[in-house]
This record gives C-alpha cells, sequence and structure tokens, in this order.
C-alpha cells in the first residue's frame, strides 16, 4: 500500500498548570497506551478482515499478440482488501501476485499524472483515485470506451493527444512586457477564472465519456476546449490571440458540436466544469461574430 | 501500433444502465423533438382536409375524436410537448451558463412537472368518449 498513517505528533501545548511535568508525562503515558490499544485493535481488524474480505474484480483481457487471447474476455481476480485500497492499487496487486502478463497504465498513483483512466462499474474513473470500498462487486475494469483497446486495459491515446494539440494548449501572446526580466502578471480575478481549467491532467476520461467525440472523430473533445479556454480567457495573451483561439474553436468541429450531455463534466476526476467552459466558449463565439452596423 | 480490437456498436448502446441525468435529458429531447416533427405531417394532413370543404373537416375530425386510441395517443402527445418544453427552457439556462451546477435536478423537475401535467390532463383528453 502506497499510503500510510503519518505517527501521531504529540501536542505539547496542553496541561500548563499544576505540576506541568507530572501532568504532562501522565499524559503521554496515557495517550500512548491508548494508541498501542488502539493499534493492536486495528491490525486485529486488519486482519481478520484480510482473512475474509476479498474484492471480486472482473478485468478485461485482451492480446492481439497471442492467438489464444485475441478474441477478448474477462478474467475473475480475487484481491484481498486492505482498508484504503484503490482500483489501481487491486489491479497491482493481482498483475504481482496473479498474472504478470495483466497489462496496465500507471505512475504516479495520486491522480496527477492521468495514466489510469479506466472504464470502472460503468464509469470513467481514475483508477488510483477511486476506493475499492466505494464500488459494487464484482468490480468491473474494462479499458476506456470509444478508444482502440492496444491490450487488455491499454488504450490508443494518440487521437486524443492529436485533439489537444490542434488546439494549441501553450501560451503565446504579442504583448510581451518592455524590459527584458519582466514577469507577465496575471490580476487575481483573471487567474481565478481560469483556475479550473488548468487542472486537467490529459487523461481523456471526458473524451471517452462524450457521446458526440465517439461519433464524430473530428471534434475536438472537452479536453482539449477546455484547454483552449484556459488561454483563451487569459487576458495576456492579448486580443489577436483570443481572436486566433476562437477561430479554431468555432469551426464545424469544434464548440458547437457539443449537446450539453455533461457525461465529461460528471466523470472528470479533477472535476473540472467542462460543460460550463464550453458553454462560455459558444457565448464567446458568437459575441466575437456579432456585428451591429 | 499493432492492430486493435475494436469494441464496435454494442459499447454504444448497452451502457443505458450506467446513463447519467444529463445524458437522459438529450436522449428524450432528441426523442420527443422527432415525434414532435412526425406529429408536424400528420397535424397538416388532418387539418387539409378543410381544404375539401367544412363538412369534411367537421367529420374527419370527429371521427377521429370517437376512438379512444386517438385519446390516448392525444395524451402522449402531450407529455411529449410538455417534456420538450420544459427541457428546452432548461437547455436555455444551458446556453446561457446560469445553474448549470443544478442541471441535473431541473432535469427531474421537469420530468416530474411533465408527469403532474398530463395526468391533470387526462380527464380533458378521456372526457366523452366511448370504448
Amino acid at each position: 500500500m502506497s499510503t500510510q498513517v503519518p505517527e501521531q505528533v504529540e501536542d505539547e501545548s496542553s496541561a500548563e498548570s499544576v505540576s506541568p511535568g507530572k501532568q504532562k508525562r501522565d499524559q503521554k503515558k496515557r495517550e500512548r497506551a491508548q494508541r498501542i490499544q488502539e493499534q493492536r485493535e486495528a491490525e486485529a481488524a486488519e486482519k481478520a478482515r484480510s482473512e475474509d474480505d476479498t474484492y471480486h474484480l472482473k478485468v478485461f483481457r485482451y492480446d492481439p499478440e497471442v492467438p489464444e487471447k485475441q478474441e477478448p474476455r474477462f478474467d475473475d481476480f480475487y484481491v484481498p482488501y486492505k482498508q484504503g485500497m484503490t482500483v489501481l492499487d487491486a489491479l497491482m496487486w493481482a498483475r504481482d501476485h496473479y498474472d504478470s502478463s495483466l497489462t496496465f497504465r500507471h505512475s504516479c498513483r495520486q491522480a496527477i499524472c492521468g495514466s489510469d483512466a479506466l472504464f470502472v462499474n460503468g464509469s470513467q474513473r481514475l483508477g488510483c483515485k477511486t476506493q475499492l470500498s466505494d464500488l459494487a462487486e464484482p468490480v468491473r475494469i474494462e479499458p476506456l470506451p470509444h478508444a482502440d483497446v492496444v491490450k487488455d486495459l491499454v488504450v490508443d491515446m494518440e487521437h486524443f493527444y492529436d485533439q489537444m494539440e490542434a488546439v494549441e494548449p501553450y501560451f503565446q501572446t504579442n504583448s510581451l512586457p518592455d524590459g527584458e526580466l519582466d514577469e507577465q502578471r496575471q490580476t487575481r480575478e483573471n487567474r481565478e477564472k481560469v483556475k479550473m481549467s488548468t487542472r486537467c491532467i490529459w487523461c481523456s476520461a471526458c473524451m471517452s465519456s462524450c457521446n458526440i467525440a465517439a461519433g464524430d472523430n473530428e471534434y475536438l473533445g472537452p479536453a482539449a476546449i477546455n484547454k483552449a479556454y484556459r488561454f483563451a480567457m487569459d487576458e495576456r495573451e492579448g486580443e489577436d490571440m483570443k481572436q486566433r483561439r476562437l477561430e479554431i474553436l468555432e469551426q464545424e468541429h469544434g464548440v458547437w458540436r457539443c449537446q450539453t450531455q455533461f457525461s465529461c463534466t460528471e466523470v472528470c476526476p479533477k472535476d473540472i466544469p467542462l460543460t460550463e467552459h464550453i458553454q462560455e466558449l459558444k457565448r464567446e463565439a458568437i459575441k466575437n461574430n456579432l456585428k451591429f452596423w | 501500433m499493432s492492430q486493435s480490437y475494436n469494441r464496435g456498436l454494442i459499447e454504444d448502446f448497452s451502457r443505458w444502465r450506467e446513463f447519467s441525468a444529463g445524458m437522459w435529458a438529450w436522449i428524450f429531447h432528441k426523442f420527443t423533438g422527432w415525434v414532435l416533427v412526425g406529429y408536424l405531417f400528420t397535424h397538416i394532413a388532418v387539418l387539409s382536409t378543410a381544404l375539401s370543404g367544412a363538412a369534411a373537416y367537421t367529420n374527419t375530425i370527429q371521427a377521429l375524436e370517437s376512438l379512444l386510441v386517438v385519446r390516448i395517443l392525444e395524451v402522449g402527445l402531450l407529455a411529449v410537448a410538455v417534456f420538450h418544453i420544459l427541457n428546452g427552457l432548461r437547455l436555455l439556462f444551458v446556453d446561457l451558463g446560469v445553474g448549470l451546477e443544478a442541471q441535473d435536478q431541473s432535469f427531474y423537475a421537469s420530468l416530474i412537472l411533465t408527469g403532474v401535467i398530463v395526468i391533470a390532463s387526462v380527464p380533458t383528453f378521456l372526457s366523452g368518449v366511448s370504448i
């Protein structure tokens, strides 16, 4: 297990009245005894649980390189439960103890790298951010829908990355500050506006959940539009650049393909209000083209 | 890249149990929209009987309204139209960026309101028809 409960820090500020030294020692002694007691109980409970408490995983398997495995199937794994165990922990346990050929992407295990977006019990989730205890058994683990499966739980992300690159996901500006070493300052309000959109970890859960993206390969998809939002709404980029970004977004397969199903917002592991951002860009695009003369 | 496994149409259509509120709203909105488009054609067909005289129109309407099936279909039409209107209002707010956090509640509200209005309309629609 990756997460460990940190040792409780002793509270030094208490007990300052009558004979402080003695009181403090007593207090500490009592606390230590209590802590040891609790630890023992927890260990006993843990042991009792791990003996009978296993989680049943049903994992999608497919390997195009082995003739016998070309037909997709579901494998059952029974993984002993430990408190705080995530779907990714369970998969790793299954791989390490049962079948070393079980393939899935993972790296940081703390919902930052965006490698382990999986289709768990019918919804796109990050394996490392999903507690087993929140899921009904059997836990059904599949690769992301609407993407080509390369092997087991690994899907081809190339198309997703192409869409992300299409919106030029990097800061560009024509209005540089005067001095060479001047910083490009952003107002607090503006930072607050783009804050949520900067959280994207490129995990592709939203793209996979989007019904429109599934049917229209040219559609930019929620993640790419959110990325464009992050820069289009950044005031430091200037008007020219915003114009350029809106031109990319208001194309036929840009923001207008969104039909507000809210699937992306629902599954986003970083709680980015994707639909809200897409809707705001739609309004920006309209305002941009509306001319009264 | 090696050849990859295509999970096909199954994955698009067999997941309906896992759909969330926004997805159901979208599906119902599409469905009711198409029903209303279809109704428009029958509507025009019935109304255009008036071209061959007032009597023909009256006869057609009376004949249709004496059928129980037509009355039931009318209740269905009302349900479809009311849901489409209410969810349309919801979508209007979504487009304006108002209350997007409550989009699922507003969908449930439009469903419940549709149900209430339809049930309240049943006596009116089914009165004076012989089975």
